[in-house]
């Protein structure tokens, strides 16, 4: 099975919409993951019936038991992470900020704080037309997105029988739940647009993604609406041997098509041609037809 | 005043936001402008001018192995898997560790000290007379990104009007951000994708008790489920920012549209009067 990841760097470039339009068009039995575990949207783009639903435990995180605590605030001095803090005249713990490391409970002379599991989120398996999807919540406010990510693709494998691809919608950012997604991956495709943001987004994700050895791919949406930046990704690309799997006009029937909740390559459109196109030569690039 | 502009999606218009908000601020008092997207930060783009930078490290343990007995008590402790004890020595692995000290607390024999090692830095600039610019920078392949941005916010302290950009999503880096606030903007786009992201961030900010607003970006005209969602929710909608190709053309050049075109100096000063808790 090819693994294949959609990321960016930059939000709002256009992962969800290119990753769906892959998903719609491809013939090549396949497996779908969204690993942008804080805004996942990929469900928001294909019916489905859900198969599973099951509870995420992040780290365990401390709880002060009031009845034992004698207030000497041991634990709050110690706590690097401000997650002690003073409420209603007595010591709790901020669950957003509490890192799980569990200091307060070994330093507390009395034994009156206790790790906890910690239920931070939910993971979803469900059934689209375009091949099964694992997808998740993570609660707002909520650490532990990374390993939320590292869960929700261990059941895309478990879901991946008879699939040739495992196409993952990513995070934007090049921290721990991008290097979450990129790890194991066989490719990456970034998306990026002719902005100065984006380029300088893109060249940083290109050196995370280096260190994991994957093949990269560069897509520029919106290409049209500055050619001039347009060229100098292009020129980026040529002088790191990016390979550009292609380019997407600026297209109203994108957003039209996010708006009504379908995939963009439900409909002709140039955009639509433009992502057949990448399909095409991404796919064969990658072996897969 | 200390006020975050967050975004739950990414790409809604955040850093537009808070770079035009701060350049339009700047030309009748003191602002400063905090990149608290630490993977990815662009205001530096917008408004380029010499900087000069800080390291930001963390504290991680180093073993004096004259003193180790390998007794194992440090790699039990870690929740984090950042130290293992084989069968000669102690493995450190700096990238998964937390800082949080645990280990040097637990060791029985004084072993362990924590050793600071650079993860990133916060660049400072002063690119206009009245607008510093404070920038986290998180290294390429590294975790931490609120240690990040709580060196930055923290060379921000004492500045009299403060504006944080957030990274996208609503997980720690945001919390982090937003933590201490004032108050919060949320910009978003008249998608569903922007919409169901906002609720989201809104999320956030009411778990941290940060009162928001929300500003709306590149819009078509038809932003009725934003409204009301925000009606529902008791968010006032302090700007709308119509789809135009020329503001577009601007942002992506580095260009400010509160500079560079008409009328939206005072549009962004509007803005900053309309937010939660601010009085002029």
């Amino acid at each position: 099975m090819i693994r294949l990841a959609v990321v960016s760097g930059k939000g709002g470039t256009g992962k969800t919409m290119v990753a769906a339009a892959l998903a719609d068009i491809g013939e090549v039995p396949q497996v779908l993951a969204d690993c942008d575990v804080d805004a996942a949207n990929l469900a928001l783009l294909f019916p489905l019936r859900r198969i599973s639903t099951e509870e995420f435990q992040g780290i365990e995180i401390s709880r002060i038991n009031l009845d034992l605590c004698r207030d000497c605030g041991i634990c709050a001095d110690r706590c690097r992470f401000g997650a002690i803090v003073r409420r209603d005249d007595a010591w709790t713990v901020d669950p957003l900020h509490c890192e799980g490391c569990g200091v307060c409970s070994y330093t507390c002379p009395v034994g009156a704080i206790q790790m906890e599991p910690h239920t931070c989120g939910e993971i979803y398996t469900s059934m689209t037309d375009r091949g099964n999807l694992a997808h998740a919540r993570l609660f707002p406010g909520s650490g532990n997105s990374g390993l939320l990510v590292t869960e929700v693709k261990k059941r895309a494998v478990a879901l991946s029988e008879g699939a040739d691809l495992m196409l993952a919608d990513g995070p934007p950012g090049i921290g721990c739940p991008l290097i979450a997604t990129v790890s194991g991956m066989d490719a990456v495709l970034v998306v990026t647009e002719p902005g100065i943001s984006a380029l300088h987004d893109l060249s940083r994700l290109v050196t995370v993604c280096r260190r994991f050895g994957v093949r990269i791919f560069v897509v520029i949406n919106r290409f049209d609406l500055a050619d001039d930046i347009c060229k100098e990704i292009e020129d980026y690309c040529a002088k790191e041997n990016l390979a550009v799997a292609g380019k997407i006009p600026f297209d109203p029937a994108v957003i039209e098509a996010v708006r009504e909740g379908r995939p963009v390559t439900r409909r002709d459109s140039p955009a639509a041609e433009a992502l057949r196109e990448i399909q095409e030569s991404l796919f064969s690039e990658l072996g897969l037809i | 005043m200390r006020i975050a502009i967050a975004s739950g999606k990414g790409g809604t218009g955040k850093s537009t936001v808070a770079a035009n908000l701060a350049w339009a601020l700047s030309r009748s008092r003191d602002v400063t402008l905090v990149d608290c997207d630490v993977e990815e930060p662009n205001l530096h783009l917008f408004f380029p001018a010499p900087a000069t930078d800080v390291p930001v490290t963390t504290p991680n343990p180093e073993i004096d192995a004259a003193r180790c007995t390998l007794c194992g008590e440090c790699g039990k402790f870690c929740r984090f898997g950042a130290l293992a004890v084989v069968k000669d020595c102690v493995l450190t692995f700096p990238h998964l560790c937390h800082s949080c000290g645990g280990c040097t607390l637990v060791c029985p024999h004084g072993a362990i000290r924590e050793v600071p090692r650079t993860i990133g830095r916060v660049s400072c600039s002063r690119p206009l007379s009245r607008l510093v610019l404070i920038s986290g920078v998180l290294n390429e392949g590294e975790v931490q990104a609120p240690a990040v941005i709580r060196a930055a916010k923290v060379l921000a302290e004492g500045h009299p009007l403060t504006l944080y950009d957030a990274s996208p999503g609503t997980s720690c880096p945001v919390i982090e951000t937003i933590a201490g606030s004032d108050a919060c903007i949320l910009v978003t786009e008249s998608t569903p994708f922007g919409l169901h992201d906002l609720s989201l961030a809104a999320e956030v900010a009411e778990k941290l008790g940060t009162p928001a607003g929300v500003v709306i970006n590149r819009s078509n005209g038809q932003d009725e489920a934003t409204v009301a969602f925000c009606r529902e929710h008791g968010l006032p909608v302090l700007m709308t920012i119509p789809f135009s190709r020329e503001i577009a053309a601007v942002q992506n050049r580095g260009g400010l549209i509160s500079r560079d075109l008409p009328g939206w100096e005072e549009r962004f000063a509007g803005l900053f009067r309309a937010i939660p808790g601010v009085s002029p």
